[in-house]
């Protein structure tokens, strides 16, 4: 056999495709007459075919467990509104074969026997093609949704986070191989002993069950991770199969990697068990030209005149609806101490005034009005890939060659059409570079990444039921 | 009380479809391996089974699985109902989930969810868990008596506020002032658990992080007796075929007299559907039922809280015509799922429409369509505003 060296990373000179259908954001255009609904299985349903047809290895759902607020009320300007990702992703599963069921489930606002036991029906009922995209939000303002509330300190969060998947895996694990018999004369339904019971008790939750489910095709549900703190790093380091990070530049990405493998290494890992598959979104068209013109059309539409004041209130803490959109940054000071984005999309903590300060600055600088000056400023821009079709394959060539990334999660800009040009464009471009799929290589979401076949989290001691 | 409830119009057949069958070595005459049993297949070929059966409800059972021999895996109810949404065009699809150890802002956005993948065919069976299995797997304290209708009463009332917590027609997409939403028509539920709550109290904030359900409120599906005041369908169990139209008939009698209410609005108020609960085995290929019956009670025995139908399939259309004419609609339990539905689909249904006693098929109809309930306007949209 030959040995690889498991700790020297080794592009796999392949990227892979998600797509991130956002649900609750402020990039997905809904003013255009060609966007749909965001709610209807029916937009759901197209955007994952089509998705299916371009061969994306995984379709994704983030999570937001309380409704946005701007300045005291719920946010009016942005999409709103998403369906339970696990309960579309089952629907989903009925009308794909192939492409991946990506849920975004929180390790705060659930029970550990419960959502393993969930995602476990997911992967079963998919033949082997769900993940779970952990995150571990924990502020209080989304407790207040639920019963045990906002019971987790910060600090805390992926020492319960890792717990929580730890049992996961135990109960995914707990069923022996072949276990459920396979003719109807048998004796029994599952072999003597074949499943163990789960128990833990710890800290924030005990657990003591026997779960319900055999293993799956592909073992156990794929594991992304979302959050980019040293210890979320740590945490996908020991526990994730792919990461969903925040860094699609090229130097960025490459810098990222770099971080990841070591992180792996120093966990006991593989330079290769953790896959990284940025956010992205982009804008293509047959010429640069085109393709940027597209680009002034869709931010015209992602960021109005509305959007542009409403995203100045989030860090002004204060209402800024007086100015002029296409007049300067206003010259008044924030109300608040340190700036708080919108309730719902994270804690930005910088000292308000200071920040405020510095954004009047390079405004004036550049010349740029408050619209100009927030469409620079939003993150969707950093992580955009605008140019020809044939340009940016060879972009995205350039980073399967040095394995930049395993893969990026498309966030489409319009809904459900937003995929057809990279499906019946882009696609084939990279094929066509030899950088793309050509075939789902198996039937399930981890053979198609071309990740191991896990290793049981324990050893199995079969128990007698 | 409306038509809803007058007895003798066509009711409705509604098919659970847990595993392989009600009876615990049904897997055992299953015409597939034990080790399809838990699949996407699966849920597919029975569920379309059912559907073109003129089954016009199916449900799907939840709960830890017991132990023995015939011990069989089992997978969330509530998924496998929704992996049926797409597939299916008619049948009304009704998981049960529970309410005692569950969180209820996640089961309201997960029915809501149902809904909408099923195009408003979904419904709630309401299940309050009393099995100190399910409370030690979430590590909660065991609940039980009167404590367990307390828990269900709350999460329904949670949920139920939470699908009307956005009112129809939030979704604006306004151009002109860059509104995506109406944010007057979404509202904080501000639920908080009455001072003599059993279990640990509890507040939900609000509003939902998903529109309005399809139906604006799912039917609300629940045991005689677990939610006196807020079941759209009461199911009635008695424990022979002859008690149980003089059970549905008491129960009914009940119902009218405490003046039992649906739902939570202001609406004009009907009383809930009233649904009988049965068991059945039917003679197959040549093997009486009950024999067929015996040979399965010999590896584990049946025990059940229902009234069980064993005989032929003329005996039990005969049987069910008679039950349809006081109840609303009847849940059948067959023994094999395989076994029975191919009867049901081929002697039963046929020979119940023929008599006139089941509703006709309805394409594209909803779960309230099919009880005859009005589409409610949200307990918190102002008096006059319509959509
Ligand atoms: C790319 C990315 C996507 C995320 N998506 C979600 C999401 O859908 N839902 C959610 O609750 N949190 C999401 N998070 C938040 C993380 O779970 C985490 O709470 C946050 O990043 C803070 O953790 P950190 O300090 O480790 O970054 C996301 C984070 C990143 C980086």
């Amino acid at each position: 056999m030959t040995q690889h060296n498991r700790a020297k990373f080794q592009p796999s000179g392949k990227i892979q495709f998600g797509i991130f259908f956002q649900g609750v954001n402020s990039g997905t255009i809904w003013k255009a007459p060609e966007s749909g609904s965001q709610t209807d299985f029916e937009s759901f349903r197209r955007i994952a075919q089509t998705a299916e047809r371009g061969l994306f290895a995984a379709f994704f759902l983030g999570e937001g467990l309380r409704l946005r607020e701007h300045l005291g009320r719920p946010h009016a300007l942005d999409v709103a509104g998403r369906p339970d990702a696990q309960t579309m992703l089952a629907a989903l599963a009925s009308v794909t074969s192939n492409i991946g069921l990506v849920a975004t489930q929180n390790t705060t606002y659930n029970d550990p026997a419960d959502l393993a036991h969930r995602l476990a029906s997911l992967d079963l009922l998919s033949g082997g093609r769900a993940a779970w995209n952990v995150v571990t939000t924990d502020n209080a303002w989304t407790g207040a949704n639920f019963r045990r509330g906002g019971y987790l300190d910060h600090a805390d969060r992926y020492v319960h986070a890792e717990a929580f998947v730890e049992t996961a895996k135990r109960i995914w694990d707990s069923w022996e191989d072949g276990a459920v018999s396979s003719s109807v004369t048998a004796d029994s339904w599952a072999g003597p002993g074949h499943a163990r019971r789960v128990h833990h008790s710890g800290q924030h939750y005990s657990v003591d069950v026997t779960p319900r489910l055999p293993r799956s095709a592909q073992y156990r549900p794929v594991l992304f991770q979302a959050g980019d703190s040293p210890e979320g790093r740590d945490f996908a380091a020991r526990q994730a199969d792919v990461i969903f990070s925040a860094h699609p530049k090229f130097d960025d990405a490459v810098e990222f990697r770099a971080d990841i493998v070591s992180r792996s290494l120093a966990a006991g890992r593989g330079a290769n068990d953790v896959q990284i598959m940025p956010a992205s979104e982009f804008i293509l068209a047959a010429t640069y030209e085109e393709a940027r013109e597209k680009k002034e059309w869709v931010r015209s539409l992602q960021i109005g005149p509305q959007q542009a004041v409403a995203y100045l209130e989030q860090f002004w803490g204060r209402e800024l609806s007086a100015y002029d959109p296409d007049g300067p940054l206003p010259e008044i000071d924030p109300v608040v101490e340190e700036t708080s984005e919108t309730r719902g999309s994270g804690f930005h903590g910088a000292k308000a005034r200071q920040l405020a300060e510095q954004w009047r600055a390079e405004a004036k600088e550049k010349g740029l009005s408050i619209r100009q000056f927030v469409s620079s400023r939003t993150s969707r821009v950093d992580s955009t890939f605008t140019g020809s079709y044939a340009a940016v394959a060879d972009t995205l060539a350039e980073y399967a060659r040095v394995g930049a990334v395993d893969g990026f999660n498309i966030s489409p800009w319009l809904i459900p059409t937003g995929l057809d040009d990279i499906v019946n464009h882009l696609v084939p471009e990279l094929q066509e570079r030899g950088v793309y799929p050509t075939e789902y290589v198996g039937s399930t979401l981890r053979e198609n990444l071309g990740l191991a076949t896990p290793v049981r989290s324990e050893p199995l001691v079969p128990v007698q039921l | 009380m409306s038509g809803n409830s007058r007895p003798g119009r066509p009711g409705f057949l509604a098919l659970e479809l847990d595993g392989d069958g009600a009876h615990p070595a049904a897997w055992r005459k299953a015409r597939h391996a034990p080790d399809e049993l838990l699949n996407g297949a699966r849920i597919r070929s029975t569920v379309l089974a059912a559907e073109s059966a003129g089954f016009q409800v199916a449900t799907f059972a939840d709960g830890p699985v017991s132990s023995g021999r015939d011990v069989a895996g089992r997978l969330n109810a509530l998924q496998r109902a929704a992996f049926a949404g797409p597939v299916t065009s008619s049948i009304v699809l009704v998981p049960e989930v529970d309410t005692v150890y569950t969180e209820p802002f996640h089961v309201s956005t997960q029915l809501a969810s149902l809904d909408y993948v099923s195009g408003g065919r979904a419904g709630w069976l309401v299940a309050a868990s009393g099995s100190t299995e399910e409370a030690a797997a979430v590590g909660r304290s065991f609940a039980e008596g009167a404590a367990l209708a307390q828990e269900a009463a709350a999460s329904v009332e949670v949920s139920r506020r939470l699908w009307d917590s956005w009112e129809d027609g939030a979704v604006i997409r306004d151009v002109a002032t860059g509104r995506y939403l109406d944010v007057d028509k979404l509202h904080y539920v501000d639920f908080e658990t009455p001072s003599d709550f059993a279990g640990p109290g509890y507040s939900v904030k609000g509003p939902s992080i998903i529109p309005r359900p399809l139906q604006g409120q799912l039917p609300v599906v629940a045991q005689a007796g677990l939610l006196p005041s807020d079941a759209d369908v009461v199911l009635v169990s008695a424990p022979t075929t002859s008690l149980l139209a003089a059970e549905v008939a008491e129960v009914r009698r009940a119902i009218a007299g405490g003046g039992a209410v649906v739902g939570g609005g202001a609406v004009d108020r009907i009383g809930p559907a009233v649904v009988a609960e049965l068991d059945v085995v039917l003679d197959s290929r040549g093997q009486s039922a009950s024999a067929r019956l015996a040979e399965l009670d010999a590896f584990t025995p049946w025990s059940s809280s229902r009234a069980r139908f064993v005989g032929t399939a003329a005996e039990l259309a005969g049987f069910l015509a008679g039950l349809l004419a006081v109840a609303d609609g009847v849940r059948l339990h067959p023994a094999v799922l395989d076994v029975e539905l191919e009867e049901l689909a081929q002697l039963v249904l046929p020979e119940l429409r023929r008599r006139g006693a089941l509703k006709p098929f309805a394409q594209g109809g909803t779960f309230r369509e099919l009880l005859g309930l009005e589409r409610p306007l949200s307990r918190y949209a102002s008096p006059g505003s319509e959509n």
